[in-house]
């Protein structure tokens, strides 16, 4: 796939801060960019793999993706790596020695948090990394912000030698506004210069690097005291002043125009004396930080008097809806006029719209499986089929960290009471969640003679964050042909025996439950590979699509039971059985517009209502033969 | 105080939401003004809730419409737009497809789709004006030229005029071929003129 041709310098641009981030990653020069997909982070390097000049990857988990990162710095060019925030718990391990040796060329790690949830299974707030690592943390409040602050933190990450961790929102990564952007500037790199005492960290040189990190937070909070990117607005109403960073800065802004306002873009190592000066001019200093009280604990601890979480939530977005009222209780006065502006208080009652898995989604002949097999515990992963959980199935126990399928179901097993004596333990894991962090604990599982059925469903993409490609499909970032990995070979490799290996088609559900049903016998680890490809990729070819015979429907809703939203109930109904028993029926058709003919359906119906569909009248609506 | 204008747009994964709300940015800006756009999106691409947020104006600070302030609720699909309700502001209005996208949840009968959403958003006092964008794409040829009746529909409830987001529309299919352009030319006016007409007869 070839590079696109950037806009040109001085262009304004409608970007998001994923995009506007991407863009600064060029134009810095940047020479490694690496990551592995994770809302919100996903477009930053999906966009830097169109700029031409640079070499981008997707690495098979952020540990090793930052592990490239400092390989590439430490050889002397500018490195880049993103990360949503769980990301960076798994890439700590690096990170907390990386701060040891610092980096040759500059180094920026982009950490997305999910401020919020929209999509991931916490909220960690990634601003302690930055107290943590003691390297300093930039929070950029919107998309020229976040480009701008790109570029200087390139610079200030060569200035000190240090990497410096750009701390992003989902309100800032897929918010788009406008940017205006530069031009690109070539980066040279410095080559790799030996230097044991700064490269190899065994005992005895890292314990003298560690003062020098110390040192350098001391100088980096002198730099942080009077960088222009930490600034003090002076207001007119002086009642309240605030200490704020990122989104929220907007939201201060957007609540408390004529409030007094310090904005932390540089917020790691804190500027005291800047938040000092700004207490001076208020009555009150409220922080308003998403999502920890971090700036309030240091401020605090220096003896400022500061409120913060005492009158603020400890979770979720600060967005004006939240701090208007706050702030109004804190002055004692009545709520501000358009808290209740518009004529409804609260919304109109809706059912839940929670996602679903896709029409035709492999995953969804698994689940159905699952759901139709008693006495199973089911450890689950990160990615689509974490919607296994949900209805209809509600096929899928527990659901932590990346990997964490392998060593729960382990565990479940080792750990298993009396209660849970005739339960069979299985762990479902996709093909790049496996590859992340899940071959290690197969391997344990394996070393430790456990007794768990493993369900891979290899669908041959990164589905949730948009089916990004993986060592499990042959393709690179730019779907350019890579090595397959085989996962057959591999968990062979891993030890688990070749008789306890199946690769089966999760749209023949005959052969699928008597695989699952046979192998949650055998008191042993055995592995049942998936092998269909995700149907938003380019591997997925449609078939012809499903129509049921209203005729012959009896409205029984098995096929209801596997999960397909092509799949509607177009009447309902009450049968009394011979037994007396009343039952409910759901009579049903399919959208033929969206079914792509997987089968699925058609398995469990017994009446053998549902047939292939016969156009009648194909594309008779097609005036003036649009061909879009 | 601000002159800034705010549209939510709202509908379920895979519908378009997020580029309508992309295209009624470009045209925003088009014009001169400053504009944030911002949705939950994720896990929203699995047939979940989509609500997309355009804020433009002289300048705009946080890119969140506060609720109660929306000043047009363009929804892609009934239910869609009723649940969002609340944000509108006082003389806000809603502009909804009277399509019908049933969930698996409700298929299962664990919950009720509404009968009449569109009876229940006039219940609620907000002023709304409903058509079938489906049916009215279908008939220019192209189920898919649904989100361009959606922008047709919106053009008349912008503080600017239509000129600029059509042209902003069509930018899109320019490379498409003349026919497609024309298509989309028809379907935007098609939506005008259907909201045209639904206003007409309320009043």
């Amino acid at each position: 796939m070839a590079a696109v041709m950037p806009a040109p310098a001085a262009s304004r641009l409608l970007l998001s801060g994923n995009e506007a981030v991407a863009r600064a990653v060029w134009e810095a020069g940047v020479k490694v960019a690496a990551a592995y997909p994770g809302t919100p982070s996903t477009e930053m390097l999906e966009e830097i793999a169109t700029y031409p000049d640079l070499y981008a990857e997707w690495s098979v988990n952020e540990k090793v993706s930052l592990e490239v990162a400092i390989g590439a710095a430490y050889a002397g060019s500018r490195a880049f790596c993103c990360m949503k925030h769980v990301g960076m718990n798994v890439a700590s391990d690096a990170l907390m020695t990386l701060t040891l040796t610092g980096v040759s060329g500059g180094l920026v790690i982009a950490i997305a948090d999910d401020v919020g949830l929209s999509s991931s299974q916490n909220e960690q707030d990634s601003r302690y990394w930055g107290r943590f690592a003691h390297v300093p943390v930039f929070e950029p409040a919107d998309s020229q912000e976040a480009y701008a602050m790109t570029l200087d933190a390139f610079a200030l990450s060569e200035q000190f030698q240090v990497p410096v961790i750009l701390r992003m929102t989902t309100r800032i990564n897929h918010v788009k506004s406008l940017v205006t952007v530069g031009e690109r500037v070539a980066h040279t790199g410095l080559g790799f210069k030996k230097d044991p005492s700064r490269f190899v960290m065994v005992p005895g040189n890292a314990g003298k690097r560690i003062p020098l990190m110390f040192q350098r937070e001391r100088d980096l909070r002198v730099v942080a005291e009077s960088s222009p990117l930490n600034c003090i607005e002076p207001g007119s109403d002086r009642r309240v002043g605030f200490i704020t960073s990122g989104p929220a800065y907007m939201h201060v802004k957007e609540s408390f125009p004529d409030a007094p306002v310090l904005k932390l873009g540089f917020s790691h190592p804190l500027p005291f004396a800047k938040c000092r000066e700004l207490a001076a001019l208020v009555d009150q200093v409220v922080i308003v930080e998403e999502v920890e009280p971090l700036v309030e604990t240091e401020l605090k601890a220096q003896g400022l008097a500061v409120i913060g979480k005492e009158i603020l939530p400890l979770q979720g977005e600060l967005a004006p809806n939240v701090l208007k009222p706050a702030i109004a209780r804190l002055l004692g006065e009545a709520l501000p006029e358009n808290a209740v502006a518009g004529p409804l208080t609260a919304a109109l009652p809706v059912f839940p719209r929670p996602p679903t898995m896709c029409v035709a989604c492999p995953h969804l002949g698994v689940y159905y499986t699952l759901s139709q097999v008693r006495n199973l515990n089911i450890s689950g992963d990160i990615g689509c089929y974490t919607l296994g959980a949900g209805h209809p199935w509600n096929a899928l126990d527990t659901c932590v960290s990346m990997g964490a399928s392998m060593g729960i179901a382990l565990g479940m097993d080792k750990g298993r009471g009396e209660a849970d004596k005739d339960k069979r333990v299985v762990a479902v894991i996709g093909d790049s969640t496996f590859l992340h962090m899940g071959m290690q604990g197969l391997l344990d599982m394996v070393y430790n003679k456990g007794n768990v059925t493993v369900l891979l469903l290899d669908n041959r993409a990164v589905g949730m964050t948009g089916g990004q490609d993986n060592p499990g499909n042959g393709r690179d970032i730019h779907g350019d042909e890579a090595p397959r990995i085989d996962f057959a070979k591999l968990v062979s490799a891993l030890g688990v025996k070749d008789e306890r290996i199946h690769v089966v088609n999760p749209y023949e559900l005959p052969v699928l439950f008597k695989t699952i049903r046979e192998e949650v016998k055998v008191p042993d680890v055995s592995v049942i590979i998936t092998d269909q490809p995700c149907v938003l990729i380019k591997d997925y070819h449609k078939l012809k699509p499903f129509e049921v015979i209203d005729d012959k429907c009896t409205g029984c809703g098995n096929c209801i039971d596997v999960g397909c939203p092509a799949i509607h109930v177009t009447r309902r109904g009450k049968e009394v059985k011979p037994s007396g028993k009343e039952v409910d029926l759901a009579f049903v058709r399919i959208e033929t517009s969206v079914c792509t003919g997987c089968g699925l359906c058609v398995q469990p119906c017994a009446p053998k209502a549902i047939v292939h569909h016969v156009p009648t009248a194909p594309l008779q609506f097609i005036k003036g033969g649009c061909s879009a | 105080m601000s002159a800034t204008t705010n549209i939510l747009v709202v509908g379920i994964g895979g519908q378009g939401v997020m580029t309508a709300t992309e295209i009624l940015a470009e045209a925003a800006i088009a014009l001169g003004h400053d504009a944030k756009k911002t949705e939950v999106a994720g896990m929203a691409q699995r047939g979940g809730v989509v609500s997309s947020h355009l804020r433009f104006g002289e300048k705009v600070l946080s890119p969140q419409i506060t609720p109660g302030t929306a000043d047009v609720l363009l929804g892609f699909e009934s239910a869609e737009a009723m649940r969002w309700q609340h944000m509108l502001k006082r003389g806000g209005i809603t502009l909804m497809n009277t399509a019908r996208l049933v969930p698996p949840v409700v298929e299962l009968g664990l919950f009720d789709y509404p009968d009449d959403p569109l009876a229940e958003i006039r219940k609620s006092g907000n002023k709304v004006v409903a058509f079938d964008a489906t049916t009215i794409a279908q008939e220019l040829g192209d189920i898919r030229l649904g989100n361009t009746v959606m922008l047709g529909a919106i053009a008349d409830h912008l503080p600017f005029g239509a000129e600029t987001l059509l042209a902003c529309v069509l930018q899109r299919f320019a490379r498409k071929g003349e026919k497609l352009v024309e298509l989309n030319r028809r379907a935007f006016e098609a939506g005008r003129a259907a909201v045209g007409a639904a206003e007409a007869a309320l009043a």
